[in-house]
């Protein structure tokens, strides 16, 4: 297990290395910073100085070079616009983002699974197929129009709920969360319901599929032939086999939510990083930009680190192939 | 005394969009306590449809249309679904093709074990767990300690069969149905489980159906004989007789094809053609079309079950030999 984990990490440090390339070509040596940054009047002596001072002026690995070791100190420059640290101020950004994510996670997990194993279990019932037409229908809601119908229905409408922002919170280490302070619920049901939707419709699928291939193996019909309970059956000997999947996917999907929920924190004006990121390409903020495609890939990389480990957890095969190469 | 297991005019249809598919068409046998009946047959003959139905397994649109299965007099055709999952894996246990299959993969031994156990006797962990760990000890599994620990993809194909076989009698049942349980693994490994299954049965004084494909299998194991084809048993007896006397041509021509019973160097004896669809049944005998010894009234009706000798049934209208 030890050494499984420890390859995982080597891996993923490589994945790493590889995105900060891209970023590094993309955005850094694409384009001159130069141009935003002196203003247009600026002499050609006022420009060389700051090309030196930048290290413009030198060969792009010794650029390249620089950049890794800043980003090893988890240096990223500073934003333009806000004047700050760029990393700071989108790991400021982050707990909002962050328990959107695992909200709307938690939502597709605990109501998306149990509806694909009642649609699978029954799919052949206006149970199973009302379930299914229902998933169509939330995997191809537009986010952005789901979040509007539901601010005109609930906020505007009926007035449950606050149309938009955070309300209050709650502090943990210092970190601000609407999930610590009862008073911030409110504001976060339907922004985590508006990205939850689609992740629902998705597990719902999955579980579903799963579910029917399961029931036709013949460890179910053994676990029958042994007396088992449909409850014992179905909650442990299918669960535990959709379950695979079902955790990759949704793995991939929580680094997604958090790295892209940009259209949902727009349409409730969420102050997560997906509203920086879209207020930043706009002002033309690149620090802040590549800050947050490192921290999205750094995010990713570790998320499908700790699905591969959860894996092992719920496959043994995957463990023990791995253990014994 | 009534037998352990009796069966009377056995009637399983599957309901498709095409017809009615009836896999199984008024079968009858009794198996007695500690006695092996070889239920044989090519694919698609309803010997394992048999098997399920008896476990009350069968997956829709397939369902118990009419007939009787009795366990030690008592009627199960009709339970509902808490009445059968009271008889299964305590009074009747199935042990299936695929050992590779029969395990789920992802739950380890003891769980599949103890579950088999709990489902039935409310018995703590530690103790279903000791049970669970002499039943491996009896089928011949090393260390089960240990073993028990393990997930079924770190046993081989024999081992796993053990596994399900020791599943099977964690109950002592009082009938065992094997389906097919040698098929998939080594010759070698095959003469281990039957002489394992055999030695279990008489230690427990269960009776067994084995269901199979393959003659000499059952040859050695089983102490009466059914061979079925299109979903109806067409002789059943005593093994030696049946092996040795056969009265239906079809049981001839299976004994026929095997390997062991044609000169070597010629080409192997075979039955012409497949078994027929049970959509489009010929009237007659099913087994007309593909007959050696097919006469003019055998493609008109069906022929019925008669006696053939002490003790011995047969639905041919023209048997191969008079019985003695």
């Amino acid at each position: 297990m030890f050494a499984f984990v420890l390859r995982r990490i080597g891996q993923s440090a490589f994945v790493v290395l590889a995105m900060a390339a891209l970023v590094f070509l993309s955005v850094y040596a694409i384009g001159n910073p130069i141009d935003i940054l002196l203003a247009p009047d600026a002499d050609q002596r006022e420009r060389d100085e700051a090309i030196a001072r930048l290290g413009l002026d030198k060969p792009v690995w010794v650029q390249f070079l620089t950049f890794l070791g800043n980003l090893a100190h988890g240096d990223l420059g500073k934003s333009f616009v806000f004047g700050s640290d760029a990393v700071s101020l989108i790991l400021g950004r982050l707990p909002a983002t962050l328990e959107l994510a695992i909200v709307a996670l938690v939502l597709a997990t605990f109501i998306g699974i149990p509806l694909g194993m009642l649609a699978g279990l029954r799919s052949n019932t206006w149970v199973g197929r009302t379930v299914m037409t229902g998933s169509i229908i939330g995997f191809s809601l537009p986010n952005f129009w789901f979040g509007i119908m539901m601010i005109l229905l609930f906020a505007v409408e009926l007035q449950w709920l606050p149309s938009g922002g955070r309300g209050p919170t709650g502090k943990l280490f210092g970190l601000e969360f609407s999930l610590l302070n009862p008073a911030g619920w409110p504001n976060l049901v339907m922004p985590a319901l508006t990205l939850a939707v689609y992740k629902v419709s998705l597990v719902t699928r999955l579980a579903y599929a799963g579910t029917r291939e399961a029931l036709l193996q013949e460890y179910v019909r053994f676990a029958r032939a042994k007396g088992l309970s449909q409850t014992r059956i179905v909650g442990v000997h299918v669960l535990k086999n959709i379950l695979i999947p079902i955790v990759t996917v949704l793995g991939l999907e929580l680094g997604s939510m958090i790295a892209f929920a940009v259209v949902t924190e727009t349409v409730f004006a969420w102050p997560g990083m997906g509203k920086l990121l879209i207020d930043s390409i706009a002002r033309l903020d690149r620090p802040v930009i590549v800050a947050y495609l490192m921290i999205v890939v750094g995010l990713f990389t570790f998320i499908n680190l700790l699905v591969d480990i959860l894996y092992s957890t719920l496959d043994p095969r995957v463990r023990l192939a791995d253990a014994g190469s | 005394m009534s037998a352990t297991l009796e069966v009377a005019g056995l009637e399983t249809h599957f309901v498709t969009r095409a017809g009615v598919v009836k896999a199984v068409d008024g079968v009858s046998f009794s198996v007695d306590r500690g006695q092996v009946l070889g239920l044989v047959g090519e694919s698609g003959s309803g010997k394992t449809v048999t098997g399920l139905s008896i476990m009350g397994l069968v997956d829709a649109p397939g369902r118990i249309a009419g007939g009787s299965i009795k366990l030690a007099g008592k009627e199960l055709v009709g339970l509902d679904e808490r009445g059968w999952r009271t008889i299964r894996g305590r009074k009747i246990a199935m042990i299936f093709q695929d050992p590779m299959m029969t395990l789920n993969p992802v739950l380890r031994v003891d769980t599949q074990m103890i579950e088999a156990i709990q489902a039935h006797e409310d018995v703590a962990n530690d103790v279903a767990r000791a049970r669970c760990r002499d039943a491996l000890g009896r089928v011949g599994i090393p260390s089960p300690e240990e073993r028990l620990s393990a997930y079924p993809h770190q046993f081989s194909g024999g081992m796993r069969q053990r596994v399900a076989i020791a599943i099977a009698l964690l109950h002592n049942p009082d009938l065992i149905i094997a389906d097919e349980p040698t098929t998939a693994l080594d010759v070698t490994i095959q003469a281990q489980i039957i002489a394992q299954v055999q030695k279990l049965a008489a230690e427990t004084g269960a009776a067994i159906v084995w269901v199979t494909h393959d003659l000499a299998v059952v040859s050695g194991l089983s102490d009466r004989l059914a061979v079925m084809y299109a979903g109806r048993i067409i002789e059943e007896g005593p093994t030696a007789e049946v092996l040795t006397r056969p009265g239906h041509p079809y049981t001839a021509g299976l004994l026929a094809s095997l390997p062991i019973n044609n000169p070597r160097g010629r080409p192997l004896n075979q039955i012409p053609g497949s078994t027929p669809s049970l959509l489009r049944l010929p009237p007659g005998c099913p087994f007309a079309p593909r007959c050696g010894a097919c006469q003019d009234d055998c493609t008109v009706t069906r022929p019925p079950e008669t006696r053939f000798g002490m003790d011995r049934r047969l639905r041919c209208f023209h048997p191969l030999e008079a019985s003695a």
